[in-house]
Order: C-alpha cells, then structure tokens, then sequence
C-alpha cells in the first residue's frame, strides 16, 4: 500500500467530519455584527402618545431588552405571554419597536394580549429595523446601560433562552450596578 | 392497488437486495450460478420497485389523500400530467424514483453483460444490490412515502406551484437518471479492484455506462436550467445554488471520467486514476444527495429537512465512499499503468483535461462547502455567490476548451510541435477570421468577452476541420463509416462552443429593463418596441390568471405577441410569474408581467437576451454527441460478435 | 436540534420564488441603473436567503432595493453601500465575499488545486516518459497498444 492511494480517503474523512458537523448547525441563524457594539440611534414617534419620541438615550442607564413586534408576525403573538410575565415581574424593562404595522391594529393588539413594553416605536417605514439588522421577527436585543448592544436572539422567546441566555447577562449588570 | 401493496412490495425489494447483494460474495456455487441469482435479483427488484412506484403514482392519480405524502404534494385540482410528475415532487417520492431507477440500471446491467466474465457481472450486481438495499433502508425507515394520514384529508396541499412546469417534470428523472447511473462505472470500478485485475477490457465495458450517464446528467441540468429560464421570472438560468452545484459537480467528475476512459481503453494508461474517478463520479453524486436533503446548506431547491434522514445519509456516505477509497487505497497499487507517452501527446492533452476538470470540481465543492466550514469553525457566516464562482470557473474552463480544440488534432504517444502547429494551422486562420468579425459586428465591451468569443471560435473551426479530415480520409460515403464515437466527440465539442458563445453573450450583451407601462403605452428595448395592449382575466385549470398582452414590433413589423402571465393558485394562494418568451437562434424577447401600478399601468420586465438559447443548444448537442457515442459500433460489434465466436478486431482502419 | 421552527416566522413569511415584484424607477443617469442592477444582484437577501435581494419578493429586499436606489441617486460610492448593508447584516449579505484571514483559504483554494494538480501531472509526465527509455513495456503490450494505434487513428 502506497501512502499516496491513502490521500483521497484521508481527504474524504476530512470532509464527512465537516459535513457531520454540519448537521448540527443552523445554516440560517446570521449573527448580527451589531452585538457587540452600540445600539443605533433612533427617534421613533411612541404607539401610545405619538406626539412624544422614544430615542435611543431613553434606553441608558439600565439593562433593558428592545423586543421587534408586529401584529402580523406570529412568532411574536407566541411569545408575548413571556413578555407580559417578565415585565410584570419586574426583572427589567422591555422596550418595544412596532416594525411595519398598522397603527390602530397595533394599539388594539397590546390592550388585548397585555402591554409588557415601557414604551413601543412606531416604525411602520422599518427603517430603525433596517439599523437594527432586523431581518426575522420577532427579534429581542439586550442592551446595557450603556446603550451597547450584548446578545440577540432571532425568533420567539421561551423559557430555555431566557433562562440560559438572556437572564444570566440581565443579572450580572444588577449585580455591577447594586 | 392499495398503499399498503406498494409499501409491502418496496420491503420485498429490500430483502430481494440482500439477496442480490450477497449471492455473488457467497462461497460455493459456480460463478455462473452465482451470477443467475444476482441476475434474478436485479429483476426480481426491479419489479417490485416498479410495483411500488405504479402504487404510489396510483394513489396521486386517483387522489388518494389518506396517503400523507399525496395528501401534501397533490390537490384535486391539479391536472393529471402534474399528478404523475408530482410522485417525485418532493423527499420521499423522488427518493423512490432513485430507488427505482437505481434498480433499472442494475436490471441494464443484468440484461446487457454478455462479453462479461460471470464472477465479474456478478460481483458488480451484487454492489448494485448492496447500494440498492442501502437506498431502501432509508426510505423504509426515515421516508416512507406511503405513510398513511387518518382521518384522510379531504384535499391536498397541492404541489408546489413552481414545479407545475414541463421542464421541472422532465427534469428530475434525467438527472437521476444520471446521478444514479454514475453508480455503474463505480461498482465496476470496486469489482475490479476487489478482483485486484484492471485490463483494457475493464474500460471498455465500464465506458459506454459512463457515456450514459453523463447523457442523462448533461440533459437533466440543462432541463433544470431552462426551467429556472422560463419558471424563476428573472430571467436567469444558472445561479450557482448549492442544489445546483450539487448536480454540477458529478457532472464535471463524469467529464473528467468520460476522458480519462478514452486513454485507459486506447492506451492502457492512467488506469488507477480512471478507477479513482469512477469513484469520485458516484461520490459527488451521494455528496449531492446529502446536501440536498440533509438541509446543512441553504437552498432555494432544498426538500424540507430531517435531520435524521441527515445522519442516514452520512452514515451510508461514510460506508459506501469510505468502503471503496479503502478498497482503492489497498488495491490500487497493483495496477499496472502500461502506456508510456511523450509530454506532446493526446495522453498529455488528456490528462490537462483531466486535471482542469478535476480542479474545477474541487474549486465548486470548496465553494459549496466553505460556509459549512466557515460556520463550525465559529467564525459566523459567509455568502458565496455568483461573482466567487464565475471568477474561479471562467479562466479554467476557457483553458480546457482551448485545449479541446487541440487535443482531438493530436497523436496518441507522441507528436511533433511542427507537423501538429501545420495541421491546425486552417483551424487557426479561421479563428482569426471568425473572431474578427464577430467582434466587429458586436462591438464586443471587454477583454473577457472577446477572448471568450475566440476561443469558441477555435474549438469549432478546429473540432469542424478535424471532422472535415477524417471524412476526407475515409473513403466516399464516409459519412456513415466514420466510428459514431468520433462524431459524438466532435458533437459535444461543438456543443461546447456553442455553450460559450451562449453564455458569454448573454451575460455580457443583455438588456434588462422594468418599465411602468399602461394600455397603449410602448418602451423601447434593443431596437424592439414592446406596445402593451391590454390585461385580462384567463381561467387555468388550477388558478386564476391575469394575461397581459404585448405586441413587439421590429421597424413596424410585428416579430411577436407575447402574453405574460401572473398566476394566483388557488390551492394556497401562491402567486407566480410566467413570463412570455419569444424564442430565436439570435435572441430571445423576455416579458415578465408585475404588479399594477394604478391608474390602468402595470410594472412589467422586459429583457433582451442575444443568444441566450445557444446555451441549451450547446448541451443538447453535447447530450447529442453522448448518445452517439453510446451506440458506436464498437460496442454494439462486440457484443454481437462475442456472442457468436470471440471475434477479432473490430474498428476498421480508417486512415 | 434546529430551530428550524424560526424559518417559518421570517418576515413577509413565505419566499415565493417565481412572483418577484420588479419596480420601473427614474435614473438621473445611464449608469447608476447599471450600478444599481450590479449591486444589488450581489446582495443577498436575508429573509430569502438562497436570492439576492434583485430576485427576492420579500419586504426587505424591497426596501433594501429602494436603499440602494436612494443611496445611488444620493451619489453615495458602491463601497458606501456596501458598507452601510454590512454595518447592519454582517458580511452574509456580501455574495462575493471579502478577503479576511478567514477567507484567504476560500479565494486560494482554487489556484492551490491548481498548483497541485500541475505538480502532479508535472511528475506523472516525466515519470511516463523515462518509463519508456526504461522499456517497461512488455511485448505483448506493445504489440497490443500498437495494433489498438493503427485501428483508432
């Protein structure tokens, strides 16, 4: 046996490894070049009192989570439960961006399903989604008191992620702060 | 006929491949009783697959919802011709197909293997067998397309609206047909390294499989390219889509094989690197399977996912792949290589055709796979499209077609830079001349372009001057006498130039325009003046559709009257566009119909494409020259000859 | 396990390929709509992620088209563009990728196979040729190759 016959075996066990790890990733999860860095600056007018703006300084000074909703995605209407939970429970504040939607629908959604949001951005051109790198609702960003942007998670919340991701780094900024 | 029959007969075919698979590795009994067992085998499964595959087609025609798999890709309104296509319109039906047809190439094999040594045709059915016993394992165990859903529903899904095109009926089956065929010349390529014997004898019987296979494979990815033409709406026919790559990869393998046997048969050289190839062709072909339906990759053309049916097909990758590089890896080095060659030579010639082909493939797979990679490495995620591939396709398959016009030109063994360089020199004069004028006449934009206009040029002024030879040197009549083999290269040649000059025209010379027009109103696009006449509402036997009309007019005259539609299924609501194309040798006009705009005017896309058909006129003639090749006398003599008395020589000198 | 549940929840939903939604704009200039046409068929889309957004039907792709088409006409540089798209999507928006320490190996890959496979074919044709000076050729070979020579050329 000739070591140079023993290539292409070699050759292919290298890429059946590849191709066995391959199977347990997402090939559609993108990571967003934003976690990381600061959060985008945005002026939105608010759902609730549109003569007022919520902007991106209304996000400092505490840990939060900016939540991407809308009531023609579904993922969000199956996650919201959670967030009218966890806002209740006042482990933090839930900040919300109204991503293309209608208004008047938007406004009727929280009274009926619970409003868990301190303020939510109407956004209904989706260009604050745009700087946010929103591409898959719902989507949730935790932000630091220093508007940074730390964790992202693309697609409905549940109680796994948030106990395992986002709860941990939500704590470890109250622990620094008091 | 029930589901359940069609079930029962695809786990009967199961065991019969045990069988098929395992008699020729048996001890005792002749060989030619081991070979009737195998023989049978193959039969006895083909049938029964075939059973299972009228069962399930049954259960689509006659809307048999209760079955799962019909209940999801089918619908009461979907008309009869794409309620047999859409048996294979999704994972478990086109897997079925694959099984089926796998079992009809080994039944071929069975049927055709007269000059065959009788361990021989055994040991190779007995790998089909084992393959064959693979497949149905994993649709028994992970995609039982009979699976029944109760209570039945009471209509479909429907199927996939995008597949309700001819070209995606025709287009699946030719490509497995090629795939799957690419599994002959690899289990004759594991018999013979199990029997640790490599003749001349072995290419030529392994080589008229590859010619097929390669057939199906040229004609199923042109189908598949013409469907994305006409069905996709942009006008687009080949995106580098890892489905795509998929396909292209065996393709470019079998190319390479396809060559690489001509050398083996004619001069008993690279005959280890011939028997790699044959296994690298049915690799790509599993690797494409598994890229296809494990959904590690992201596609347009992926079926829906499992991972289980992932780990099934890496398993089996693992097992038939890795089997065979071992096999080859303990055996290859007892081949003797005869054939000694001099650097100018059509062995030189061929192994640079090799090696081009060989590159390119494992530049596609890098391509293909180097996301998967970037993403388990943990460095995020990468996009590789269209402008990586096209860059490291162009400049190496330009160079191969170079040589394709010279290496036909070339004697076997050894040659002479001066008598060689004289006989091209009327091939070269013409090139010249040719290319001239064609860049006259299109003003060509870039250095790219140009040089890929010349050099379809050379290979067909030198594949036509070559072909003009050898007429002359038979005698008259010669037409007939000259061995089909030489007229099927000298096809696929020309059909390589003409693919060039399609592709590259049409990408460097197309008009693309999205125009807001209202009834009445007319745009101008390449000298052809597009007038929209009017839209209005056509029934269609499963949707409802807008038609728009366009009168097209050259200097007054009317060319063509397009009637662009925009298609809303009524099954789901999906909505499609089919564009209207008029067809010519030159050009084509492309309308697509888009949305209304208000005010009477809709959003319409109108391309102009220059020679855009010359790129499945390209492979058409290649699948041609495929076929031709596979009927050539020598193999058809043979048989007939050894079946009578071992006959001698059979190809006539023809000098 | 994949999320695979996420795929079903992207914006707009579904990925209709074969109904793509084209606009007719206005060009100040001839070659903005070439800039325009070559830019965004190298941006891929990121809710229908096998197209580029010039293919895509998603709202996304919409409005990106309409970024790049506002951005043009605002005399912003191909490389603004880009820039401005992987500030906020990563480099999965760039069809041709960038060179990185990470994709060196990609954008090599080819010319090393290259590199490779010349050495080989290289060794193998002096190793073809001395093999004749050597004679390794058994008569019966010879004779073989040589009949198989006058019969096929």
């Amino acid at each position: 046996m000739k070591t140079r016959h023993l290539v292409p075996l070699l050759v292919f066990a290298a890429l059946a490894v590849l191709l066995g790890m391959g199977l347990d990733l997402n090939p559609r999860i993108v990571p967003s070049p934003l976690v990381g860095n600061s959060a985008p600056e945005f002026s939105l007018p608010r759902l609730e009192d549109p003569a007022r703006r919520f902007e991106r300084s209304d996000l400092l000074g505490r840990v939060s989570l900016l939540n991407v909703w809308a009531t023609w995605c579904v993922g969000c209407r199956d996650e919201h439960p959670l967030l009218v939970d966890l806002a209740r429970s006042g482990t933090v504040s839930i900040f919300g961006i109204n991503y293309k939607d209608q208004y008047r629908p938007a406004l009727d959604w929280l009274r009926r399903y619970g409003n868990p949001y301190v303020t939510s951005g109407y956004d209904a051109e989706g260009l604050a989604g745009i700087d946010f790198g929103v591409y898959g609702l719902p989507e949730t960003f935790v932000i630091d008191p220093q508007g940074n942007i730390v964790y992202k998670h693309v697609g409905p919340l549940d109680p796994a992620v948030l106990e395992e991701h986002i709860l941990p780094i939500v704590r470890s900024f109250e622990g620094a702060s008091g | 006929m029930s589901p359940e029959l069609g079930h029962f007969a695809l786990a009967l075919a199961f065991c019969v491949s045990l069988v098929q698979a395992a008699a020729p590795f048996a001890s005792g009994g002749g060989a030619e009783r081991r070979l009737g067992i195998a023989r049978a085998g193959a039969r006895v499964q083909f049938l029964l697959v075939a059973l299972s595959y009228a069962a399930l087609t049954h259960a689509f025609v006659t809307h048999d919802f209760s079955v799962a798999y019909v209940a999801s890709n089918s619908n009461l309104e979907l008309p009869l011709f794409y309620r047999i296509s859409a048996v294979w319109g999704a994972h478990e039906g086109s897997m079925l197909l694959w099984v089926l047809i796998l079992a009809g190439w080994s039944c071929a094999v069975s049927a055709s293997g007269a000059p065959l040594p009788a361990h021989f045709q055994a040991r190779v059915l007995g790998l089909l067998g084992a393959l064959s016993a693979g497949f149905h394992l994993f649709l028994l165990w992970t995609s039982n397309p009979f699976e029944r859903l109760l209570p039945a529903a009471l209509n479909g899904r429907d199927l996939n609206p995008l597949l309700q095109d001819p070209g995606m009926a025709f287009h699946p089956p030719m490509l497995y047909l090629g795939y799957v065929g690419l599994a002959v010349p690899f289990c004759f390529a594991c018999a013979a390294l199990l029997d640790g014997r490599l003749d001349a004898k072995w290419t030529r019987w392994t080589r008229p499989w590859t010619t097929m296979s390669w057939t199906f494979l040229t004609a199923g990815i042109a189908l598949g390219s013409w469907w994305a033409y006409n069905e996709l709406g942009w006008g687009g026919w080949w995106f580098w889509d890892p489905v795509e790559n998929a396909s292209f990869i065996p393709w470019l393998v079998a190319t390479a094989l396809l060559h690489s046997l001509a050398v083996s048969e004619h001069r008993a050289a690279f005959k280890s690197w011939t028997v790699l190839l044959a296994i690298f062709g049915f690799s790509a072909s599993l690797l494409g399977a598994f890229l296809v339906r494990s959904g590690v990759l992201v596609s347009v053309h992926a079926f829906a996912t499992d991972p289980q049916r992932g780990v099934y097909i890496l398993a089996f990758l693992g097992v038939v792949v890795g089997g065979a590089l071992t096999l080859y890896a303990a055996r290859a080095g007892r081949i003797r290589d005869g054939g000694a060659f001099e650097y100018l030579s059509r062995e030189t010639l061929l192994l640079v055709n090799n090696v081009l082909l060989v590159v390119v493939a494992a530049a596609i797979t890098l391509g293909t796979l180097y996301p998967l990679a970037y993403q388990a490495l943990g460095w995020g995620t990468l996009s590789i499209g269209p402008p990586w591939f096209n860059l490291m396709f162009a400049p190496f398959m330009l160079l191969l077609a170079l040589l394709a016009g010279i290496g036909p030109h070339t004697r076997w063994r050894s040659d002479t830079l001066g008598p060689l360089a004289r006989r091209l020199r009327p091939a070269a004069v013409a090139t010249l001349l040719l290319g001239l004028l064609v860049l006259f006449l299109l003003s060509a934009r870039t250095l790219g372009v140009g040089l890929a206009l010349l050099i379809a040029a050379w290979v067909a002024a030198s594949t036509l001057q070559n072909f003009r030879q050898r007429l002359r040197a038979g005698s008259r009549m010669a037409l007939h006498r000259l061995p089909r083999g030489f007229l099927g290269m000298t096809l696929a040649h020309l059909g390589v130039a003409a693919f060039i000059v399609g592709a590259t025209l049409t990408s460097a010379v197309s008009t693309e325009r999205d125009v807001r027009l209202a009834p009445g109103e007319s745009h101008e696009v390449a000298g052809y003046r597009f007038e929209f006449l009017d839209v209005h509402e056509v029934p269609g036997p499963n949707y409802e559709a807008r038609r728009a009309l366009i009168d097209v007019r050259r200097n007054g005259e009317r060319v063509a009257l397009l009637a662009p539609e925009k298609r809303v299924y009524r099954s789901d609501g999906q909505a499609m566009t089919e564009a209207a194309v008029d067809a010519g040798v030159t050009r084509d006009l492309y309308v697509a119909l888009g949305e209304p705009l208000g005010g009477g005017a809709w959003a319409l896309r109108i391309h102009h494409k220059p020679f855009v058909r010359w790129i499945w006129g390209g492979a058409a003639l290649m699948a041609l020259g495929g076929i031709l090749a596979v009927t050539d006398r020598r193999y058809r003599r043979r048989r007939r000859a050894e079946r009578r008395t071992p006959a001698g020589e059979a190809a006539p000198a023809l000098r | 396990m994949k999320a695979l549940g996420v795929t079903l929840l992207l914006i707009a939903c579904a990925c209709p390929a074969g109904a793509t939604v084209f606009e007719p704009r206005e060009w100040s200039d001839e070659r903005h709509r070439q800039r325009y046409h070559d830019l965004i068929e190298e941006l891929r889309c990121l809710v229908c992620q096998n197209q580029s957004i010039a293919d895509s039907d998603a709202e996304l792709a919409a409005d990106l088209r309409r970024i790049v088409f506002e951005m043009i006409e605002g005399g912003e540089s191909d490389e603004a563009i880009t820039a401005y798209m992987t500030e906020r999507y990563g480099d999965f928006v760039l069809y041709r990728p960038p060179l990185t320490p990470f994709t060196v190996a990609l954008w090599a890959g080819p010319a090393l196979f290259a590199l490779i496979g010349g050495t080989m074919l290289a060794v193998t044709l002096r190793r073809r040729r001395s093999r004749e000076d050597a004679g390794t050729l058994s008569a019966a070979d010879r004779q073989r190759a040589e009949r198989l020579i006058a019969g096929e050329d």
